[in-house]
C-alpha cells in the first residue's frame, strides 16, 4: 500500500474563487483558498456560517450551477482537474471517486425510497453491470459495516424508521458504498445528539483507517477537530487565516480569530465558573467585504500595526520556527506571542 | 397496508351513505310532486293521491329511502298491481318521461363521459405536468415564460369559446376532423379516438394551466432539497435526479387535485358535453333538470357523490404507495 500517491496531495486546491452573481450585487464566498489532502488524512475546514467552507467542498464535488457559479482557480482530484471540467465528467467521479457525507441526515436521504434502495442506486450508477441482487448484498454488507444491526432487515427500512445517528450511518455506507477516495464530510455530526456524535467520529476514523481514503471535515466545532483530523484550516469570510497541524492550530494558535473560536469552547478541564467569551460581532456580509482583513471590525488588536488592517488584506505566510504552520495576520509575530500568552493560553490548553 | 386500505375505504362508504341520505331528502324539499308530474295535465287530486299510493310517495321518508337503497342493491318493482313496473338492479329508480330505467339512460350516458374524462385528464395531467417540469428546469428563460404564458391563456378562457373555436377550426375550416361524436371503442378504437380528440385537446387545454404551474412551484422547491443534492452527489445523471428524485417527492399535491378533478369531471362534465353535443352524464342530467325528470337528476346527483368519493379514495390508496410515512398514520 505504500505507492508514490501516499506521499503526494490527493486533493489540492489552489487559489480557489467562489462567487455568485446576486440581485444585489457579487458574493464572493470563497475568495482565494488553497489547501491539499493526501490519501489517509484528514483535514478539518473550521469557520463560522458564510465562512466559505461548504461552499469550497461543495465546487470540489462539483456541485454548483454552473450559471450562478462563478469558479476560477484550481481543483485537482486524483490528479484530474475539477474546474472547468464538463459536467458529465466530474459527475462520474462524484460518488465514485469522490463521495459526500450531509449534516442532516434525515433531510438528505430521499423520504420515498428505502435506504437499501438508496444505497443500491448508489452502487449501480457506478457499476452499470452490477445486478439488483449483487448490489443489495452490497448494500447490506456495508450496513453491517457501518455498525447497523440486522442490516438484512434493515435495508428495506425508509429513513423515518431510522433514529437520528442509524441514518447518518446509513448515509455514511452510501457515500462508501463505492469504495471513494475522498470523503467530504459536512457537519457530519451536528444535527446529532453528543453520545452519537462520538460514535459517527469514532466509526469515520475506521472507516478512513481501513479505506485509506483522503477525508475532509467541515465543521464549526473544534471539539470534532481536535478528536478527528490531522491538519486544520481556519476560514474567515471566504479565505484561509491559519493553517497547520491540529497540534499546531489548537496549542499553538496564531490568528486572533482561532483565539476567539478557542474560547468560546466549554472546556472539561478548566474553571467551570469561567465565562465562555464569544466573538464580538457577526460574520461579515459577503457582498460588502471589510476592507484590509475581513475579521478587522470584529479583532482586537486591530490597528496595533498601524492602518494596515484596514488597508491590506493579509497574506497566508509561515510561522516562524514552525515548519507546516501559517498564518494570515497583520501583527507581529512577537507581539502574536505575547497576546496569546498573556490572554488566550488557559484556553488552548483545555482541549 | 391492508389495514389501511379497509379503513379508508369504509369510511368512504360511510360518506357515501351521508351523501345518499342528504340527496334523497333534499329533493323532498324541491317543490314539484312527482306525482302530478306523471299524471300529466288537468289532474284531479285523487288521481295524484292514487299515483302516490302506487309510487309508495306516501310512505315516510325513511321508507321511501329504504325502497330506494334497496332498488339499487337488489332491484324492485315500483307500483302496484298491473301498473306495476318491475326495475331490475342497480334500481335507480324510473323515469315516466322516457318511460325507461333511470339506470339504462345513465347506462347510456355514463362510457361518453368516462370516455371524454379519462382521455382528456390523461392529457391534461400529461400536458400540464410536462409543462411545470421543463419550465423549472428552465426558470427564467423564454422557454419557462411561454411555458407558463400557454397554461395562463388556457386557464382564463372558456370551454365554450375554445371547443367552439377549434371546433370551427378543424372541423368545418379545415376539415381535419370530423363533427366530434362518441363511439365505443370496443367497436371501433379508431372511430373512438377520431371523435373524442376535439373534446380531449380542448380539456387538456383549459385544465392543463394549475398542473403546470402546480408542478412547476413543486419542482423548484423539491430541487432545493438536500436529498436532491445527495443524488446528485451520488452521480446520478440530471434526467433521474429530477425524475426519480425532485419528481417523486414533489408529485403529492399533484395527484390531489388530480384526483378532485377526476371525480367532479366523472360526476358530468356537463358545459363540455354541452358544447360538443355529446349525450354525457353531465348533458343528461342538465337536460333531465330542464325538464323536472326527478328520478334521473336524484341518480346523476348520486352518481356524481360517488365518483368524487371513489377517486378520494384512490387518492388515499396512491399516497400510502407514494409516500411510506403516511402509512403510519
Amino acid at each position: 500500500m505504500t505507492d508514490t500517491t501516499e506521499e503526494e496531495d490527493f486533493l489540492r486546491v489552489d487559489d480557489l474563487k467562489v462567487s455568485f452573481a446576486t440581485m444585489d450585487g457579487t458574493v464572493r464566498a470563497v475568495d482565494g483558498v488553497s489547501y491539499g489532502v493526501r490519501r489517509g488524512q484528514t483535514l478539518g475546514i473550521v469557520g463560522e456560517s458564510g465562512s466559505g467552507k461548504s461552499v469550497s467542498s461543495m465546487a470540489i464535488m462539483g456541485l454548483h450551477d454552473a450559471k450562478r457559479a462563478e469558479i476560477t482557480g484550481s481543483i485537482t482530484v486524483g490528479g484530474r482537474q475539477i474546474v472547468g471540467c464538463p459536467e458529465e465528467e466530474v459527475r462520474k467521479l462524484r460518488g465514485q471517486t469522490m463521495a459526500m457525507i450531509f449534516q442532516d441526515p434525515l433531510s438528505a436521504l430521499h423520504p420515498y425510497y428505502t435506504v437499501g434502495r438508496q444505497i443500491v442506486e448508489a452502487y449501480r450508477i457506478h457499476h452499470p453491470n452490477a445486478s439488483k441482487k449483487e448490489a443489495r448484498t452490497r448494500a447490506i454488507e456495508m450496513l453491517d459495516r457501518v455498525g447497523i444491526p440486522r442490516p438484512d432487515k434493515r435495508v428495506d427500512s425508509y429513513p423515518h424508521e431510522f433514529s437520528g445517528g442509524m441514518r447518518q450511518r446509513a448515509m455514511i455506507a452510501m457515500s462508501l458504498v463505492n469504495d471513494p477516495d475522498l470523503l467530504i464530510a459536512d457537519e457530519p455530526t451536528t444535527a446529532l445528539d453528543v453520545t452519537v456524535q462520538a460514535q459517527i467520529l469514532d466509526l469515520l476514523e475506521d472507516l478512513q483507517r481501513e479505506f485509506h481514503s483522503a477525508v475532509i471535515i467541515i465543521t464549526h466545532d473544534l471539539g470534532v477537530i481536535s478528536q478527528i483530523a490531522d491538519d486544520v484550516l481556519v476560514m474567515y469570510a471566504g479565505r484561509a487565516v491559519e493553517k497547520g497541524t491540529v497540534e499546531q492550530v489548537l496549542r499553538r494558535p496564531q490568528h486572533p480569530y482561532t483565539w476567539g473560536l478557542l474560547n468560546s469552547v466549554p472546556s472539561l478541564h478548566g474553571d467551570a465558573e469561567a465565562d465562555l467569551v464569544p466573538i464580538k460581532g457577526s460574520p461579515p456580509s459577503l457582498l460588502n467585504r471589510p476592507s484590509g482583513c475581513a475579521f478587522h471590525p470584529r479583532c482586537p488588536y486591530a490597528g496595533q500595526n498601524g492602518d494596515r488592517s484596514f488597508t491590506d488584506v493579509p497574506e497566508l505566510l509561515p510561522v516562524l520556527d514552525d515548519v507546516g504552520h501559517s498564518v494570515a495576520c497583520h501583527l507581529p509575530a512577537d507581539r502574536r506571542r505575547e497576546i496569546y500568552q498573556r490572554d488566550i493560553a488557559e484556553a488552548g490548553v483545555a482541549l | 397496508m391492508a389495514r389501511f386500505i379497509l379503513r379508508r375505504g369504509s369510511l368512504a362508504l360511510l360518506t357515501l351513505f351521508g351523501v345518499s341520505v342528504l340527496t334523497f331528502f333534499m329533493f323532498f324539499a324541491v317543490p314539484t310532486s312527482p306525482a302530478e308530474l306523471q299524471c300529466g295535465r288537468d289532474c284531479r287530486p285523487a288521481q295524484v293521491q292514487n299515483i302516490e299510493r302506487q309510487l309508495g310517495l306516501d310512505q315516510p321518508l325513511w321508507t321511501q329511502y329504504g325502497q330506494y337503497m334497496k332498488g339499487i342493491v337488489v332491484g324492485r318493482t315500483i307500483g302496484q298491481g298491473d301498473t306495476a313496473i318491475k326495475c331490475e338492479a342497480p334500481c335507480l329508480g324510473w323515469s315516466f318521461r322516457s318511460s325507461e330505467a333511470v339506470s339504462s339512460i345513465v347506462g347510456r350516458a355514463l362510457p361518453v363521459t368516462i370516455s371524454i374524462v379519462l382521455g382528456g385528464a390523461a392529457m391534461w395531467a400529461l400536458l400540464g405536468v410536462s409543462l411545470g417540469f421543463i419550465s423549472a428546469l428552465r426558470r427564467g428563460t423564454w422557454i419557462d415564460r411561454s411555458a407558463i404564458g400557454f397554461s395562463l391563456a388556457g386557464a382564463s378562457l372558456q370551454i365554450y369559446f375554445v371547443g367552439l373555436l377549434l371546433q370551427v377550426l378543424f372541423v368545418y375550416t379545415l376539415k381535419w376532423l370530423p363533427t366530434p361524436t362518441y363511439t365505443s371503442p370496443f367497436e371501433s378504437f379508431g372511430d373512438w379516438i377520431v371523435g373524442m380528440i376535439l373534446p380531449w385537446t380542448t380539456l387538456a387545454f383549459l385544465n392543463s394551466a394549475i398542473y403546470a404551474r402546480l408542478t412547476r412551484a413543486q419542482m423548484l422547491e423539491t430541487l432545493s432539497e438536500d436529498f436532491v443534492r445527495t443524488a446528485r452527489a451520488k452521480g446520478l445523471p440530471s434526467r433521474q435526479v429530477y425524475l426519480r428524485h425532485a419528481l417523486r417527492a414533489g408529485i403529492t399535491p399533484i395527484v390531489t387535485i388530480f384526483g378532485l378533478d377526476l371525480g367532479v369531471s366523472l360526476g358530468g362534465a356537463v358545459i363540455t358535453e354541452n358544447v360538443f353535443g355529446m349525450p354525457g352524464v353531465g348533458f343528461t342530467a342538465a337536460e333531465a333538470a330542464r325538464q323536472l325528470n326527478l328520478p334521473v337528476v336524484m341518480a346523476t346527483v348520486l352518481l356524481a357523490a360517488f365518483f368524487i368519493v371513489l377517486t378520494n379514495v384512490i387518492v388515499d390508496w396512491l399516497y400510502a404507495y407514494i409516500d411510506p410515512r403516511v402509512r403510519l398514520g
